[in-house]
């Protein structure tokens, strides 16, 4: 049975997570909104994981990618706009704005050295937040773009009003976040191993050797840049439905793409296990620890004056700090490390 | 054109405080390659002490359009002494982040140090918080904001005096020190190859040190002068601020000290024609899309040196 949760772990969380909305009946209600958006974090992360942990390319952008597949589909569907179409249309199309635009960023920056890179991506961040926040005429500005309609509105299947569903009952987001991230997942696995991921793999490693043997570096890495691009971009679509709005900019900012990153690097570059750990440590903290123990404190009563000091979340930041420093002095390659990227640090450091 | 001199001056003027500021990016960069996030905090910190003490030494209070109740030679030394104990404040909190965290990464994967990095400034802005509280402060105005400039036309006030009194020796300081001295000539040789400097007797650690003194110490300096001329502090100030100090950096060439100088006053520039010319809201999109143009063309950024790969 042990060996089994080992080797099969993906197999063991997927019927668990799938099973939970039956059993918890939490889920359906605002719990089950927020697992939905652990659930989406999950996606994007493992996007952002092609960039830095496949191909070894430091993004500190990838928020804009996400905001970018949200204000896409925000835009072909909201009733603002004649577009309107289906959702699944919608998607398709914003996943592929969202890769488009990683090519057209990624084209003329790749010859950048790693550092240089990183700035790239942080300044293009930055470019699509405060445009997103000044277009008010496109893009709602700070009110953001909504409704965006739930998926298969007016669609019926029998009795059931697809639509009516997905807007009453946050389960129904809960089973569609997670089919896409299973789908991701599934996908990742396959490219990871495909004859394109072991081109990333060897472009990080080193990019001489690898284009030595007669792999085009900048093809691979704007492959990689384009994955990241889409898989954010699906990401942003599934938030901005299971919210119905974009929400404000600020949604899309670089605390995001750090958070993003630190939960990437925290889990473990490269390793699919590692990330998802990663983010939903990351994420978990946040919108779940954090506000319980909150809640705690306040039904012991230790805290009667109100001080920041006494809450929970007033010394958020600096344990979400220390957790990062702790980790990187005494695991620098991750909670769950690649089986690559371990054994490489082992035999540096005998 | 004398609304575009106005803009161009106060665009030096900024430009100025930013260039103190990417010099402690370009330092540490330049030495042991770490993208040090937490500098723009380090100097959020600098300026919660900088506001502690101004209320600790009474310089705030008096008349807040003249000089203050100390008087000037007493208002100057009063600025003087809070740049001398930010920076040594500054300066020694980054040794000591050095010693504790990065220290210990010296040899880990590249991204540790960063992400590290990232956690600290994390740390850094909590205490802030707790030291500020979340709202922003205002900073009190130490200095009469009559115009040194003949005539109503240019304004060039006490406050733009202070940072180029602060900011030219600093930065005079610096250039000897880093020309001059043993210990310059010890960093650049560490900047150029640790392993071949340890193997002709430097003593890498105390370089690294000294180097997260200096930077630290620049930046200290660097947070007096932000409250004294922008007059409200926030303990999120760090993030925007380190933002475009380090963006001014690498435009320079990371790295390179001259670089980060030109790269400060560029960035000072754009934001202040942009500012005045397009709008306020736009000038982060602007800087940050021509630091992508000009890293498009000129990869190692206006002053750095291309360097070729090797295998």
């Amino acid at each position: 049975m042990r060996e089994f949760v080992r080797e099969r772990w993906d197999l063991v969380a997927l019927v668990v997570l799938a099973a939970a909305p039956l059993v918890l009946p939490a889920l359906g209600g605002a719990l089950g909104g927020q697992v939905t958006t652990l659930f989406i974090y999950c996606i994007l992360a493992l996007g952002l994981n092609v960039m830095v942990g496949y191909t070894g390319l430091v993004h500190l952008g990838i928020a804009a990618f996400f905001g970018i597949g949200a204000y896409m589909m925000a835009i072909l569907t909201v009733p603002m706009y004649p577009f309107q179409l289906g959702w699944l249309a919608a998607a398709i199309v914003s996943v592929l704005v969202a890769a488009g635009i990683g090519l057209a960023l990624g084209a003329p920056t790749l010859r950048l050295r790693g550092d240089y890179l990183a700035i790239v991506t942080l300044g293009f961040g930055e470019v699509v937040k405060v445009t997103l926040r000044n277009l008010e005429q496109i893009t709602g500005g700070m009110k953001g773009l909504n409704p965006v309609p739930p998926p298969g509105a007016g669609v019926k299947i029998g009795p059931l009003d697809l639509g009516l569903a997905f807007a009453v009952d946050p389960r129904w987001f809960y089973y569609l976040a997670l089919a896409a991230l299973a789908g991701v997942v599934v996908a990742m696995r396959r490219l990871e191993h495909s004859r394109l991921g072991r081109a990333w793999v060897a472009v990080r490693e080193d990019e001489l050797a690898a284009s030595a043997m007669g792999i085009s570096a900048t093809r691979v890495k704007l492959s990689a840049f384009a994955m990241s691009s889409a898989v954010a971009g699906l990401a942003g679509c599934l938030y901005a439905g299971s919210l119905s709005t974009t929400a404000d900019p600020n949604a899309y900012d670089f605390s995001r793409s750090i958070m993003v990153l630190c939960a990437v690097i925290l889990g473990g570059l490269g390793s699919i296990p590692g990330t998802l750990l990663g983010v939903a440590i990351l994420v978990g903290f946040d919108t779940v620890l954090a506000p319980w123990a909150d809640s705690w404190i306040q039904q012991w009563n230790v805290n009667p004056s109100g001080s920041s000091l006494l809450s929970f979340s007033g010394w958020r930041l600096a344990i979400f700090g220390l957790a990062l420093v702790l980790v990187m002095r005494y695991r620098p390659e991750g909670l769950v490390p690649s089986r690559r990227l371990a054994a490489e640090l082992h035999e540096a450091h005998p | 054109m004398q609304f575009f001199l106005q803009q161009c001056l106060i665009g030096l003027t900024n430009g100025a405080l930013i260039a103190l500021v990417a010099l402690g990016y370009t330092m540490v960069y330049g030495i042991i390659g770490l993208i040090n996030f937490a500098h723009g905090d380090l100097i959020m910190l600098g300026a919660c002490l900088a506001l502690s003490l101004v209320a600790a030494l009474g310089l705030g209070l008096g008349d807040p359009g003249g000089m203050a109740a100390a008087g000037p030679v007493g208002t100057w030394l009063g600025i003087a002494l809070l740049v001398g104990l930010c920076g040594l404040f500054c300066g020694g909190l980054n040794v000591a982040v050095d010693r504790i965290v990065y220290k210990p990464l010296r040899t880990a994967p590249k991204l540790a140090p960063l992400v590290s990095a990232i956690g600290v400034s994390f740390i850094f802005m909590n205490v802030g918080l707790f030291w500020l509280g979340p709202a922003d402060r205002s900073f009190p105005e130490l200095l009469p904001a009559a115009n040194l400039l003949p005539g109503d036309g240019l304004q060039f006030t006490w406050k733009d005096l202070l940072v180029v009194l602060i900011v030219g020796p600093l930065m005079l300081a610096l250039s000897l020190l880093v020309r001059g001295t043993r210990l310059g000539k010890a960093m650049r040789a560490v900047a150029q190859d640790p392993t071949a400097a340890t193997l002709v007797g430097i003593d890498v650690d105390r370089v690294i040190a000294a180097t997260f003194f200096i930077g630290g110490f620049l930046g200290g300096a660097a947070s007096v002068i932000y409250g004294l001329y922008i007059n409200t502090i926030g303990f999120q100030m760090g993030f925007q601020n380190g933002l475009y100090a380090f963006t001014a950096a690498v435009l320079g060439g990371i790295g390179s000290i001259p670089g980060a100088v030109v790269g400060g006053i560029v960035i000072g520039l754009v934001r202040a024609l942009s500012s005045a010319y397009v709008g306020e809201r736009w000038t982060g999109a602007i800087v940050f899309a021509i630091l992508i143009v000009i890293l498009v063309f000129r990869p190692e950024g206006l002053l750095g040196r291309r360097t070729k790969e090797k295998v």
